[in-house]
């Protein structure tokens, strides 16, 4: 044949992998403070360039720019700040103790804590949460007791889940914290689902949900964007852009070709895209989008621009498909430094207060691992009676089970 | 009492409970202002709001998802999935997660949804529009699967299914929507009219899950059949001059076990009639039921008359699926052997 070009098939690929130089030359970025703050009933159309733009308020110094600085007090920015030290140490103490056998698995948020952490403290305490896996930050930012949380990690006695969940997987109805599956984006369409019962109902409570990048892939995102748009549902859809999918670069999920925010053009959603590690930029967005939300305008997509700086979890080996220095790397830094830094340069914190807040962190951290551990770590015999596994598979146990309980000798 | 079709009995169902309970609301493809495919939900947008039944976009997972984010909410959803064949896309959320947010969350969140399925063969419905999936749903803990097989029972299960407030599995014979066909080739299929299971409460009733029924009784051997299969097993026993007693399962999941030992103890011999695929199909399980349950009452190796472990057959579906005559050939060799 001819007239035909050969065709050549595409499999996208990082710039850089372990033992190169980590590449992020050519990003561009909006300046802090350059990106306009839209009305909240702006149509969508009118807000497609915000799917393709970043907003900044913190700059590299600390300084907070521009209509989107949210302008809270002091205290406000104490609290985000301390919950993120908490969270991190927090994170620290249960990966290590994962290595040391105290249980099967752990996943920090090492890098994003600015995301669920200021978000939580942005939506009204009843607004309902559908996180994945790594939004631990909003447990803790709600006051939910760490030595809960380590119950349930080492799936000991006093685990809230019995001991039937993977670590991390938390459920806290009273804290407005769906239970976390294993599953990727099936929470998105279930948190729509939520927000339609709510304004059904005539409830003034929205629904916020998160994802990875890479699980936007899922058809459940799909389904998700498409319930949310038709029925403009009250519900906050949060992409958590972390470059990383286990070892999958986010040009697997698509990445390469357009923004993830611009997902939400498609759908009519108006899209915010946001630099994740600015925690003033992702409260004031999330502000945003819940006041949207709460004025019965509708759905709200945000992609989170940042960095898991940490592994996947403690069964992934980052070093073995991307650079080591990467994190240290990225361009737009480290939330808790830069919320640090903005504190600091408006005299309402210190290094000699920050040193303290982290001591204080991981004192916390360690009098609540002391207690989990006396309860007891994975795998102490009689933590749970065998016939605690054969309930809540219905609200009635039927004859069936009954019968394998008794065979299981419970 | 009115006499309906299986369709009336089912809309009456959903009317009766969104009368009753404004947690009550449907949606699926089509459901809303024309009423279902099969007109199911027929004048209840007109009568209850669009918010109360609305149609859905072409999406089973969103469909599934977006009601198990309303029951978690608190609201008793019931979504139609147009056809069972449809299911698929929406199979993780009803498996990994409806199944089993009571379980991971430990009681703290539960799922009271129902999802409404057409189901089965015999109307020239093709691969797409005549499968039988029902072991796909009885295999997952968490899921209760429940199917009719008159208008009567159509309706007072669904209103249990309904107010039941675990996931629950709804499927509805499709053959048997109009009139209760029983696979005889050579008769036309009687309308609902002319069958006493037709005559069905206008307002409210409720027919327990797990209960099975007897619908025929007998002495010779026990045909185990659910949804359109119980209509021709019943004209296979009375074609046949055997004495059998036809056993109505009317929910799968968790199945009547005291109703099907206290009927093959009796009889010592078992039939088991479905229209799905044989393989790992739901009468297996009914086979190792009896075989743990009834073993040495049985007086002859349990036969099980299915479809065949083929895609459905689109000419060749009355070939395919269960008819009386196959199901008395199986009914003989039990006698005889």
């Amino acid at each position: 044949m001819t007239g035909r070009n050969a065709l050549d098939l595409h499999v996208p690929a990082p710039r850089a992998r372990p033992g190169d130089t980590p590449d992020f030359s050519g990003w561009s970025f909006p300046e802090p403070g350059d990106t306009p703050r839209p009305d909240v009933d702006t149509p969508a159309a009118e807000l497609r360039d915000f799917a393709y733009g970043l907003i900044r308020v913190l700059d590299m110094e600390g300084a907070a720019l521009g209509r989107w600085a949210p302008r809270l007090d002091a205290d406000t920015l104490r609290r985000g700040l301390k919950t993120m030290l908490l969270t991190r140490a927090f994170d620290e103490r249960m990966h290590r103790a994962q290595r040391q056998g105290k249980t099967s698995f752990y996943m920090q948020c090492q890098g994003e804590e600015a995301i669920s952490i200021a978000q939580a403290m942005a939506l009204a305490p009843d607004d309902m949460c559908f996180p994945s896996y790594r939004q631990q930050g909003i447990l803790i930012a709600r006051g939910y007791p760490l030595v809960d949380m380590m119950h349930q990690i080492y799936s000991n006695r006093l685990d809230p889940m019995k001991g039937r969940q993977l670590p991390v997987m938390y459920s806290s109805k009273k804290d407005g914290f769906f239970t976390i599956s294993g599953n990727l984006a099936t929470q998105v369409p279930q948190a729509v689902g939520w927000a339609m019962a709510s304004a059904y109902s005539g409830d003034g409570r929205i629904a916020s949900t998160w994802l990875g990048e890479g699980s936007t892939a899922e058809g459940d995102f799909h389904a998700a964007m498409t319930f949310a748009g038709v029925y403009r549902a009250p519900v906050i859809v949060n992409v958590v852009n972390n470059q990383w999918a286990i070892s999958s670069f986010q040009g697997i999920a698509g990445g390469e070709n357009t923004t993830f925010a611009a997902r939400g053009v498609g759908y009519g959603v108006p899209a915010l895209r946001v630099d994740g590690n600015d925690f003033l930029a992702v409260y004031a967005v999330m502000q945003w989008a819940a006041e949207r939300a709460r004025s019965n305008l509708g759905p709200t997509l945000i992609e989170h621009f940042t960095y898991r700086a940490g592994p996947h979890s403690t069964s992934d080996d980052p070093a073995r498909y991307r650079p080591a220095d990467e994190a240290r790397a990225w361009p737009l830094g480290d939330p808790i430094e830069r919320l640090k830094a903005h504190l600091i340069r408006v005299g309402e914190w210190s290094e000699d207060q920050h040193r303290a807040a982290q001591e204080e962190a991981i004192d916390t951290v360690r009098a609540a691992g002391r207690d989990a551990e006396k309860v007891g770590v994975l795998g102490v015999e009689g933590a749970h009676e065998i016939g605690s596994m054969f309930e809540d598979v219905y609200k009635e146990m039927p004859w069936h089970l009954q019968r394998q309980r008794d065979e299981a000798g419970a | 009492m009115t006499s309906m079709t299986m369709i009336q009995a089912l809309n009456s169902a959903l009317d009766v409970m969104m009368s009753r309970d404004p947690k009550v609301l449907t949606f699926g493809e089509d459901v809303g202002y024309f009423g279902g495919v099969f007109r199911v939900t027929e004048h209840l947008q007109q009568k209850y709001g669009a918010k109360r039944c609305f149609d859905a976009p072409i999406n089973e997972c969103g469909i599934a998802a977006t009601a198990i984010g309303m029951a978690v909410y608190g609201l008793r959803p019931v979504i139609e999935i147009q056809f069972a064949d449809y299911m698929y896309p929406a199979y993780d959320q009803i498996v990994s997660e409806a199944a089993r947010i009571r379980y991971r969350s430990a009681g703290d969140y539960t799922v009271p949804m129902t999802v409404r399925m057409p189901y089965g063969g015999g109307i020239f419905g093709g691969q797409t529009h005549s499968q039988s999936p029902e072991a796909l749903f009885t295999h997952v803990a968490g899921l209760k699967t429940v199917i009719p097989a008159t208008p009567y029972d159509a309706k007072g299960l669904l209103i249990a299914a309904i107010e039941d407030d675990d996931p629950v599995i709804f499927l509805e014979p499709k053959r048997v929507y109009n009139g209760p066909f029983d696979g005889r080739r050579d008769k036309p299929v009687q309308p609902w009219s002319k069958h006493p299971a037709s005559e069905v409460p206008e307002g409210y009733y409720s027919i327990p899950l797990g209960k099975a029924q007897v619908v025929r009784e007998g002495g010779d051997l026990t045909m185990l059949a659910y949804g359109t299969m119980v209509h021709v097993a019943l004209a296979a026993a009375e074609d046949s001059g055997i004495d059998a007693e036809v056993i109505d399962l009317r929910t799968l999941a968790p199945v009547d076990i005291e109703a099907i030992v206290k009927s093959v103890s009796k009889t010592g011999r078992c039939v088991i009639v479905h229209e799905a695929t044989r393989t790992s199909g739901y009468g297996a399980e009914l086979a190792a039921l009896v075989q743990e349950h009834c073993f040495y009452q049985l007086e002859a190796p349990i036969a099980r008359v299915t479809g065949y472990d083929t895609p459905y057959p689109h000419a060749l579906e009355w070939e395919y699926f269960p008819t009386p005559p196959r199901i008395i050939k199986a009914m003989r060799r039990v006698m005889e052997s």
